[in-house]
């Protein structure tokens, strides 16, 4: 015992040292999550810079996840829908002292155009720089564009940030925090940019640590050595629930865990049996235990978070393992003698594909197994990479595949859908399955027309998908954050562009 | 002597290297799942990943072109000491490994400190008297120590330390504080080994007749053991070393994810899963010609501690 209290005594004085050296700055605020900085190019870990608020966008959203100005001020549309304006805020500077101009805006924009982020799947024509504003132009009408530059991947950084071929070699942005120093894959640090357009932030440094394991986040918030902790799983929060001096806040995000079905093949062609697989899935048993919280079972593919596309008048996909086994009988597969199914021969057996990128995958289809098993459908689960859905869903060879899909790569739905829902399908989204109403649909919003119609388009949209399941929704998702008592102002945002630092300061 | 020695592991470098890099290259090939893809979604997030995300990849780096093709250019780099660049981050290969290794060092540099402070210590004293309590205790330590897991023994140490305690932070780096758990974690899983090794290489040596002698001799115990004891007993546990840097290495993988340690174990794994070969290539290129060094040195410090070892060999010539 001896021994212990001497190693005490001896960590304590190098801590107290270490400390004292320290004394005289202010406390930094310790960021953790799990996202790696995989470099400074905004379409690759720009969420990172956006979320800590170092780089902008001309948009975001607010809390109700309606569009907002960032460093635009405000934005029209011609009446053909061709021709878009986005009027720049005044005075705004870069970490670098140049000022924000619409020359500069168009360059940034133009290099997200080229690159591989989401504006690259825009029809964009021309992006121009027109006094204050700046013009893009679009081949054909797109009302969603305004949403689509909130994406990290179009964040406005200095002239000065890019070199002579046009790569970004510094992230010299506009927001309240400013680059200090970066280790990737895992740390930067920031102070506050004294000259930010907005309020000035209460807190002068910050520091984002990438800790992949979830474990570790939780110990790290439950030891007080992180003050703002992103991403926990259920399994997590037992460490921190008795602590008093860590709060956590849970909200429900724009993604959804669903089964993608290859609609084309003889086992999923008819939609009696994809009823059937639905309502043989036990939803509020599998989210109650797996993701220890009922609420999250799916009763329709779009969450409530996401307002005007999620309809509150939908009926509910049901559990009803009854009616399954009715239904599947209804379309010719009847029980054998090893209590599988079986139609002209065919047994019902099919095998899923799914990967752990998100623990919750792998344990979900093990799950959906047993399930159907009740009801005579033997399911192999097979657990590989996430690229694996998509590689096997261009060949062909994909029957069934578990994944997560968020709907607000861009905060509006729609940027997901039209990848989802197209003529062809999509890599995350339809197999071997289309409908011309859901495409003109989809076509009507992409093109704009009045909110109530829109409204009605889109909630048409969410009954379709709810009719004909080309997926098969299981559980929505939600994002628990872990925070410290010394911290006031935290506003966790469903739509996880920004951590709002700017907005937090140390309690009193 | 000491030349030929040298001479000799160079060579094995040499070959070391073009063997690490061969494999590398092919076991990345037999890896399931398509290439471009992986980096695609590491690059840009699984999220936005796509099949025109990879074709653009694809393309960008060169990938649909054939196998043999892209072989011999990754080893004609090789050839001009270029590690090339990370497919993931665009970042030259040798400027990621720099900052990863100096983390890495520091960490396995602790870690044999640590552990030769604990292993040999407890060892010495549990081989003096075999069979009596410390040895006992040690048996049972050392046992128990081995059995866990890096990944359960680090998490033990961080509820210890960090939760209860308060004294250190469970993750993160930047300061000797950072440093000291996830060396603790590795030292003893290497103490645990070492300390049996001087335990059994100690009580051969106490029951040696040179031993008897010198405590015939009158010599007390603490002189006894230092100028007889320690120096026999060191031979066979650094000719141990070199054989735990395996054991460091290994462990480095799994410790520096769990602390999120920026260090060559954790960029290993990542680089791994994201089909990024000019990384994998370049760290295990690192890791080997480590290995290599460390080898070197052990066996030049075994002839050191060993006369017997040059005077054999001179007269096998």
């Amino acid at each position: 015992m001896q021994g212990v209290h001497w190693l005490g005594r001896w960590l304590l004085l190098l801590g107290v040292l270490s400390g004292a050296a320290m004394g005289s700055q202010a406390r930094t605020l310790s960021v953790v999550g799990p996202w790696e900085i995989v470099g400074i190019e905004p379409a690759r870990s720009g969420y990172i810079f956006s979320r800590m608020q170092v780089a902008e966008t001309l948009t975001t959203v607010d809390d109700q996840g309606r569009l907002a100005p960032q460093l635009a001020t405000s934005w029209r549309v011609s009446a053909d829908g061709l021709e878009w304006r986005f009027r720049l805020r005044e005075g705004v500077l870069f970490h670098d002292g140049s000022a924000l101009t619409a020359d500069g805006v168009a360059r940034s924009l133009q290099h997200a155009r080229a690159g591989h982020g989401v504006l690259s799947q825009v029809a964009v024509t021309a992006v121009e720089p027109a006094g204050d504003e700046v013009v893009l132009r679009l081949e054909h009408p797109f009302v969603a564009l305004p949403a689509y530059l909130a994406h990290y991947s179009t964040q406005v950084l200095a002239p000065t940030a890019y070199d002579d071929q046009g790569r970004v070699k510094a992230l010299i942005g506009t927001g309240p925090y400013r680059l200090t120093s970066l280790t990737p894959p895992l740390q930067l640090t920031l102070e506050r940019n004294e000259r930010w357009w907005g309020d000035r932030p209460a807190i002068a440094s910050v520091r984002y640590l990438a800790v992949g394991k979830s474990e570790t986040r939780a110990l790290m918030a439950a030891s007080g050595e992180a003050d703002l902790v992103y991403s926990l799983l259920p399994t997590s929060l037992g460490v921190l629930r008795h602590n008093p001096a860590v709060r956590t806040e849970t909200v429900t995000v724009p993604r959804t865990r669903l089964l993608k079905l290859n609609v084309a093949s003889p086992f999923f062609s008819d939609l009696r049996v994809r009823r059937a697989l639905s309502l043989a899935l036990d939803r509020r048993g599998m989210a109650g235990v797996m993701l220890r919280n009922e609420r999250l079972a799916a009763s329709q593919l779009f969450p409530p978070t996401l307002s005007g596309w999620h309809d509150v008048d939908l009926a509910a996909l049901r559990y009803d393992p009854g009616e399954a086994r009715r239904l599947l009988a209804e379309a010719g597969w009847l029980p054998g003698d090893d209590g599988i199914l079986h139609k002209d021969g065919v047994r019902f057996a099919v095998s899923l594909t799914t990967f752990s990128s998100w623990p919750e995958l792998p344990v979900l289809a093990s799950a959906i197994q047993a399930q159907w098993r009740e009801v005579g459908i033997d399911l192999q689960v097979a657990v590989g990479n996430s690229s694996e859905i998509v590689s096997r869903h261009r060949d062909g060879s994909l029957q069934l595949g578990l994944l997560s899909r968020n709907f607000s790569l861009v905060p509006d739905p729609l940027g997901t859908l039209l990848q989802d829902f197209g003529p062809e399908g999509g890599d995350w989204g339809a197999m071997g399955w289309s409908d011309a109403a859901l495409q003109q649909m989809l076509d009507g919003l992409s093109a704009g027309t009045d909110k109530a119609e829109r409204i009605a388009q889109q909630q048409g949209v969410a009954g379709i998908l709810q009719q004909q399941l080309p997926v098969i929704p299981l559980a929505w998702s939600e994002l628990r954050v872990a925070v410290s008592n010394d911290l006031d102002g935290l506003r966790v945002d469903p739509f996880e562009l920004s951590y709002h630092l700017s907005a937090l300061r140390w309690a009193e | 002597m000491m030349s030929r020695l040298v001479t000799a592991r160079l060579l094995q470098a040499l070959v070391a290297a073009l063997l690490i890099a061969t494999l590398c290259f092919a076991m990345m090939q037999t890896l399931p799942g398509d290439a471009a893809m992986r980096i695609a979604a590491s690059r840009y997030g699984p999220d936005a990943m796509s099949q025109q995300l990879a074709e653009a990849v694809r393309l960008e780096l060169g990938l649909e072109r054939p196998l043999l093709t892209q072989y011999a250019a990754s080893l004609m780099q090789l050839a001009r000491l270029d590690l090339g660049y990370s497919l993931v981050s665009g970042a030259p290969v040798i400027e990621e490994l720099k900052v990863q290794l100096g983390h890495s060092l520091w960490l396995a540099l602790l870690a044999l400190a640590l552990s030769l402070l604990f292993g040999p210590t407890l060892g010495l004293l549990a081989g003096i008297r075999p069979g009596g309590w410390v040895d006992r205790l040690s048996l049972g330590l050392s046992i128990l120590l081995r059995a866990l897991p890096p990944f359960v023994l680090g998490l033990l140490l961080i509820m210890v330390f960090s939760l209860w305690l308060g004294w250190l932070p469970p993750a993160g780096f930047g300061s000797w504080r950072h440093l000291l758990l996830p060396a603790l974690t590795l030292a003893l899983g290497l103490a645990a080994l070492s300390s049996r090794v001087t335990r059994d290489a100690m009580a051969e040596v106490a029951a040696a007749p040179y031993f008897a002698y010198g405590r015939q001799k009158g010599l007390d115990g603490l002189a006894l053991a230092g100028r007889h004891g320690a120096r026999n007993a060191a031979i066979p546990v650094v000719a141990y070393l070199g054989l735990q840097s395996v054991y460091l290495i290994e462990g480095v993988v799994v410790v520096e994810s769990l602390f999120a340690f920026p260090g060559i174990g954790h960029a290993l794994v990542h680089a791994i899963i994201a089909r990024d070969v000019p990384m994998v290539q370049g760290t295990v290129l690192i890791m080997g010609l480590l290995f290599i060094f460390i080898n070197l040195l052990v066996d030049t410090l075994c002839r050191r501690l060993d006369p017997r070892l040059n005077a054999w060999q001179e007269v096998r010539r």
